[in-house]
């Protein structure tokens, strides 16, 4: 306790000195580092974040000052609102389905491609390709394939004796065709599927093997529950894309026909783009974002059964 | 003995039986690589065989008139050069950000330093609708619409930058503590070791980022679909939906114009492809 009653070494130095070393202490080089980061935090992801959440309880035409009208946004939208049920089933619809095909085509792929086949790289780089080489041109050509008559799908289908649907022309086929279209683009999936088959030991495969099991078997039983948390990753962050789908329907398709595509991201855009309902869609993008986070911890509470980690 | 050539057995067995793979990896290709060969074909197309049945997978001629049909009724040429100025500068502002920030979380200690990396995480999972809102009306206060800057600035701030921040921090986390601390030794201040050590060191992780956020700027739809509304300002994505909404069934003049929009990213996508592999292999890890 003597220390204690000393006076401390800082004092005898000068505030010119003192302020030397704190500004070069390793907490102040931390925050200087971080202060461009910081300012962006609160100046455009937090603040905005607290102002959408007050304007979410606002009638707000972004340009005069809002008007607090508590919970009306949130009571028109759950229960009046013509567009808020239909274009939420709807995304989630394209969402589940596109997960659930993503998902499997990607772990399929990677399957393949992790054997020692020759022209293994050849086949990754054609299916990585599309999820970096991707947007809007991408969006526009497939519209033309799409095209029910001059489409080179509905052509090539005709060639193996399909009479192709009208797709995009087609309030039932609208949305498989955007999911179909969004296969192309599960080579991340593929990536991060094949990190992980990388990463199972092979003696657990051979073990298998050695015990008689057949390749479905030990796919089914050695990989597919070594995988697991790499599934629970990708269909996680599959999700949180799919649920937020835009430029697709609105380059393609623009909602319809009949707004058999017109998804929550779309809605959402016309309703604060469009109308200038500013304050009813921020109150929209917060049932969006909280939406995905329930989604999110309940996939997480299911997959606490069927996820199975390494050493664990 | 026996066991060893059980085993070579096996593996001799096991390649052939890999045969078969070749039928799903070839149609699945074919799937995937259909939508490019198919715009490339387009793009030299007459218009008459745009519109012609039985489609035609290889034009009649090599005709480039699309292509400047694109230069003059699309002015692809403008838009691509905006394109590159705005990937570029915003690729410049992340690069920069992320690598500062990355740095901090990896190597400078702070009491701040857990709950803010918490955060950090916790912002990948935000949808930009949330902040996109009331960003707009920044600004618009700012007079920034119209303007390149809130496509660009925000770079600079780490917006949407947070895997990279992530990416950054793990790969700097390996560079040995032993080179910081010799160089503190030596007197070199935290700029010095950031510049000098943790850069040099890091130039794959940059390499990854930088890659990563050049495409996605420049696939980018949403943002200047938003606040760009002067035509001759527009990047490529929102210059080509803009003639597309024009002239919808030119599909040959659109195919030109798509061409050249992807040309870039496809060519930094076959000469650095092991570097976005990393990039995406280094999120699921984590998973």
């Amino acid at each position: 306790m003597t220390t204690s009653l000393r006076t401390s070494p800082t004092a005898h130095t000068s505030p010119v000195t003192r302020w030397r070393r704190r500004f070069h202490s390793e907490s102040a080089a931390f925050w200087l580092f971080l202060s461009p980061w910081l300012l962006g935090l609160v100046g455009l992801t937090l603040g905005p974040m607290l102002f959408s959440l007050y304007a979410a309880f606002t009638r707000w035409d972004g340009v005069n000052s809002p008007e607090f009208i508590g919970l009306a946004n949130f009571r028109v939208i759950f229960t009046s609102d013509p567009d808020f049920w239909p274009s939420f089933g709807r995304t989630f619809a394209y969402a589940g389905a596109r997960v659930v095909l993503g998902t499997v085509l990607a772990l399929a792929l990677a399957a393949m491609v992790n054997t020692r086949i020759p022209g293994r790289t050849f086949f990754r780089t054609v299916f990585f390709l599309p999820s970096i080489v991707t947007g809007v041109p991408l969006f526009v050509v497939w519209l033309w394939m799409f095209d029910p008559t001059a489409g080179v799908l509905n052509y090539l289908l005709g060639k193996v004796g399909i009479d192709g649907p009208d797709w995009l022309a087609s309030s039932t086929w609208a949305i498989p065709a955007l999911v179909l279209m969004s296969l192309t683009a599960t080579g991340g999936a593929m990536i991060i599927f094949l990190a992980g088959l990388q990463g199972i030991p092979t003696e657990l495969k051979e073990a298998a093997t050695v015990d008689g099991a057949g390749w479905w078997s030990r796919f089914r039983n050695v990989t597919v529950p070594l995988l697991s948390p790499v599934i629970l990753f990708n269909v996680i962050i599959g999700l949180i894309g799919a649920l937020q789908v835009f430029a697709e329907p609105f380059i393609m398709t623009g909602g319809g026909p009949e707004r058999s595509t017109y998804f929550f991201g779309l809605y959402l855009y016309n309703e604060a783009f469009w109308y200038s309902n500013v304050g009813y869609a921020s109150a929209l993008a917060w049932v969006q974002f909280l939406v995905i986070v329930l989604l999110t911890a309940a996939v997480l509470r299911f997959s606490r059964r069927h996820v199975h980690y390494l050493g664990s | 003995m026996p066991e060893s050539r059980t085993l070579r057995l096996t593996l001799t067995r096991g390649r052939i039986a890999l045969v078969p793979l070749y039928i799903p990896l070839t149609i699945a290709a074919f799937f995937f690589i259909l939508p490019f060969l198919w715009m490339l074909s387009g793009a030299f197309k007459e218009p008459s065989e745009v519109t012609a049945y039985p489609p035609s997978f290889w034009p009649g001629r090599l005709d480039t008139d699309n292509f400047s049909t694109a230069a003059a009724g699309i002015s692809i040429w403008r838009y691509f050069g905006n394109s590159v100025f705005v990937a570029v500068v915003s690729t410049l502002g992340t690069v920069l950000c992320c690598s500062l920030a990355g740095f901090a979380f990896a190597h400078l200690r702070s009491r701040a330093r857990g709950p803010l990396f918490a955060v950090l995480l916790s912002t990948m999972m935000l949808p930009p609708f949330i902040t996109l809102i009331p960003s707009y009306s920044i600004y618009q206060e700012l007079g920034w619409l119209d303007t390149y800057l809130p496509l660009t600035v925000p770079s600079f701030l780490g917006v949407g930058g947070a895997f990279y921040i992530f990416l950054l921090r793990q790969f700097f986390l390996g560079v040995p503590k032993e080179l910081f601390e010799a160089a503190r030794i030596d007197g070199a201040s935290r700029l010095r070791q950031y510049v000098q050590i943790a850069l040099p060191l890091s130039k794959p992780a940059l390499m990854t980022v930088a890659l990563f956020q050049f495409v996605a700027s420049w696939n980018d739809f949403f943002g200047p679909l938003i606040f760009l509304t002067d035509s001759s300002k527009f990047t490529l994505p929102v210059g080509i939906r803009f003639f597309q909404s024009l002239y919808a069934t030119d599909y040959g003049t659109l195919m030109a114009a798509s061409c050249v929009t992807i040309a870039p990213v496809l060519l930094l996508f076959l000469l650095a492809q092991r570097f976005f592999v990393q990039g995406i292999a280094t999120t699921g890890g984590k998973g």
